[in-house]
């Protein structure tokens, strides 16, 4: 027994070091700055400059277009889900090329193609244009960012929902059958509730890098819009005020803290 | 006669390029036990996934009650099903499961409460309501996915080998459960195993499947006394199944031996096969019985012995309660009805007839 632990501690090391130098010194750095002022002195008021007008629009935007391209994602990925789940000889195949391999590309990349597609000479709306169709202009607005997120995150709401759907026995839908449930209230009394952890973890996934993302929102949303993570990235990047970023920093771990106990909730229920 | 409630008319089936029905008839009466037997694979779930609504019958009509419900949705027809593997509900629990069917036809809630209450008491699972299915054994599964099922008075329920998963003292308690459940409900039962004793314990009516067609049907009784072919003999409990000719009616030549029988109309000087019951032959001193024999072989199985013979260049399985010790020299010797002559099997269904190890 002694022996195990030991060796147990002995392998564990290099991962235990790495969460501490990685996660754990961060994290604490981030409270330490996000609760003191540049004297050093504790402070609440890096958390309370959330209730500024700039930073509180900021955020408000972030929720606003995290929750839209989560919905869209959603959307998008349960009928998905439920074709590629149904059909799960010809699925896997299906699955790598359509929404794995898009993921091999970097993120940057594609973010940045999404520019070129949407730009006001760019090449959608060349189509649009050589269709005699009025043109569109979506780049530098929140439409852009939207478009952005679901492009980016809609796998990571695709994967666990088909894992969650391809569990279901199909004789449990048959037996809903059996019992005189047509096909929509198969899909809301049977399939939709035993998805649901599925759904669970596909909405963490999008809606919190949806988020804290500053990437998308400076590729596609230009100059002007800021969400709540363009903010924080200006205050470590543009403005040096590392107290303040952190302080915005926890507000935004608030959501994420939430969001980590709800699916743990459900994790729990499962067993 | 009662009344014929489901009817399958020449129905065909096939998955792929493997043909599992092929031109399939069989009636079954109102409150009636019937069950399907048959090895597995022979087709038994198909048939009951067709009645169903399940599967689709490439050829053929499903006549429900004088009316033709082939092309009908499962969730219209007026039967429930047990699964295989109980199908539960795992995200509500076994009051909510009960309810689910009475829930999507709209009834009154205090209507739903009564119907839980009662179905729960007819499968001994009363204050069960509130547990989940996961928390629940195989055997009280089993009986909520009954109970489930029964509360939407179906006409007819179908079970497809309900009990397959229980071990053997569960399994049959549950089958008396079965028996008296069938007799209170009222209605007719359609019963899918591949186990024979629990085919000849349950049923009205048994029928025996082979690879797709049906070999035999009938009473319990009468399957296991007067199977038709050598298939259903051997499939049916232990028996001695042996090439033989047709001297005459009433007179069997089974290994180079004249027997006296019932049988009649097998012609004369044909090839027959002949069945007889192991706990239908006596052993019989020397000079007293029939055929000469030495026993081989002697196993204690509790209520007999059951002993090997080696006679006329044949091993025969002998059930008794008499022992003979292995060596012993000694006549077989078997009463004439004891004896079931049966058509060797024709060309057509030569292959499904073909007996199989099981
Ligand atoms: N959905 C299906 N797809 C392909 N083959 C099937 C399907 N269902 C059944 N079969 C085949 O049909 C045959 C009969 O199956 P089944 O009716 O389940 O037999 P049983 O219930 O008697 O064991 C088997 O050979 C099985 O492999
Ligand atoms: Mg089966």
């Amino acid at each position: 027994m002694f022996s195990n632990r030991k060796t147990s501690v002995i392998m564990s090391s290099p991962y235990l070091a790495w969460a501490l130098i990685f996660i754990i010194v961060p994290i604490g750095m981030i409270f330490y700055y996000g609760l003191t002022d540049t004297t050093g002195a504790f402070t609440f008021k890096n958390i309370a400059a959330i209730a500024q007008p700039e930073h509180a629009k900021a955020l408000w935007l972030a929720v606003e277009l995290a929750v839209i391209s989560t919905l869209i994602c959603f959307l998008l990925a349960y009928p998905l889900g439920m074709i590629l789940a149904r059909n799960k000889m010809s699925s896997e195949g299906i699955l790598t090329t359509l929404i794995i391999l898009p993921m091999w590309m970097n993120f940057l990349l594609r973010t940045l193609s999404w520019v070129t597609l949407l730009e006001n000479r760019g090449v959608l709306n060349s189509i649009l244009g050589a269709l005699h169709l009025p043109q569109l202009h979506i780049i530098n607005t929140p439409a852009a960012i939207v478009v952005g997120m679901v492009y980016d995150f809609l796998p990571f709401m695709i994967l666990p929902i088909y894992n969650s759907l391809a569990k279901i026995d199909d004789e449990v839908i048959n037996a809903a059958q059996d019992l005189g449930a047509n096909k929509f209230q198969t899909l809301w009394r049977v399939i939709l509730p035993l998805s649901a952890p599925g759904i669970i973890s596909g909405v963490t996934m999008v809606f919190i890098p949806s988020l804290t993302t500053f990437a998308i929102s400076s590729m596609l949303g230009g100059s002007k819009i800021l969400l709540i993570g363009n903010v924080i990235e200006q205050e470590f990047t543009l403005t040096y005020d590392w107290h303040l970023g952190s302080g915005l920093s926890l507000i935004l771990m608030i959501f994420i803290v939430i969001n980590m106990v709800v699916s743990m909730l459900s994790d729990q229920k499962e067993d | 006669m009662k009344k014929e409630l489901i009817q399958l008319q020449h129905i065909s089936k096939s998955f792929g390029g493997n043909q599992v029905l092929d031109d399939l008839n069989l009636s079954i009466h109102e409150n009636s036990f019937v069950t399907l037997l048959g090895p597995s694979g022979c087709g038994k779930t198909t048939i009951l996934r067709i009645i169903g609504g399940f599967e689709h019958p490439d050829e053929g009509k499903v006549i429900f009650d004088g009316q033709d419900i082939t092309g009908m949705a499962p969730n219209k027809r007026q039967l429930n099903t047990v699964f295989q593997k109980y199908a539960l509900f795992t995200h509500m629990d076994v009051a909510e499961n009960i309810a689910f069917g009475l829930k999507i036809k709209n009834k009154p809630s205090s209507y739903i409460k009564d119907k839980i209450k009662y179905a729960l008491k007819l499968v001994n699972l009363e204050g069960f309501e509130h547990r989940m299915p996961n928390s629940l054994s195989g055997g009280q599964q089993q009986r909520v996915a009954i109970a489930r099922a029964i509360v939407n008075e179906p006409k007819v329920l179908l079970l497809d080998e309900p009990l397959g998963a229980l071990d053997l003292k569960l399994r049959q308690d549950m089958q008396y459960e079965l028996i008296r459940l069938k007799n209170e409900l009222g209605i007719t039962f359609v019963y899918v195993t591949h186990d024979q004793e629990e085919a000849l314990t349950m049923s009205d009516h048994i029928v025996v499947m082979n690879q797709g067609y049906i070999q035999q049907e009938g009473s319990p009784e009468k399957i296991y006394n007067e199977p038709e072919n050598a298939f259903v003999a051997d499939f049916i409990g232990d028996s001695n199944i042996i090439h033989a000719t047709m001297v005459r009616d009433k007179l069997v030549n089974i290994l180079g031996t004249n027997f006296e029988c019932v049988d009649t109309g097998f012609g004369e000087n044909n090839p027959v096969d002949v069945v007889i019951r192991p706990e239908d032959i006596e052993l019989v001193p020397r000079g007293k019985g029939t055929l000469p024999a030495v026993v081989t072989g002697v196993i204690f199985k509790g209520v007999h012995y059951e002993m090997d013979v080696e006679a006329g260049g044949y091993e025969w399985l002998v059930h008794s309660t008499r022992l003979n010790e292995v060596g012993s020299e000694v006549d077989i010797s078997v009463d004439p009805f004891n004896i079931q002559v049966m058509n060797k099997p024709e060309s057509e269904d030569e292959e499904a007839l073909s007996v199989e190890d099981a």
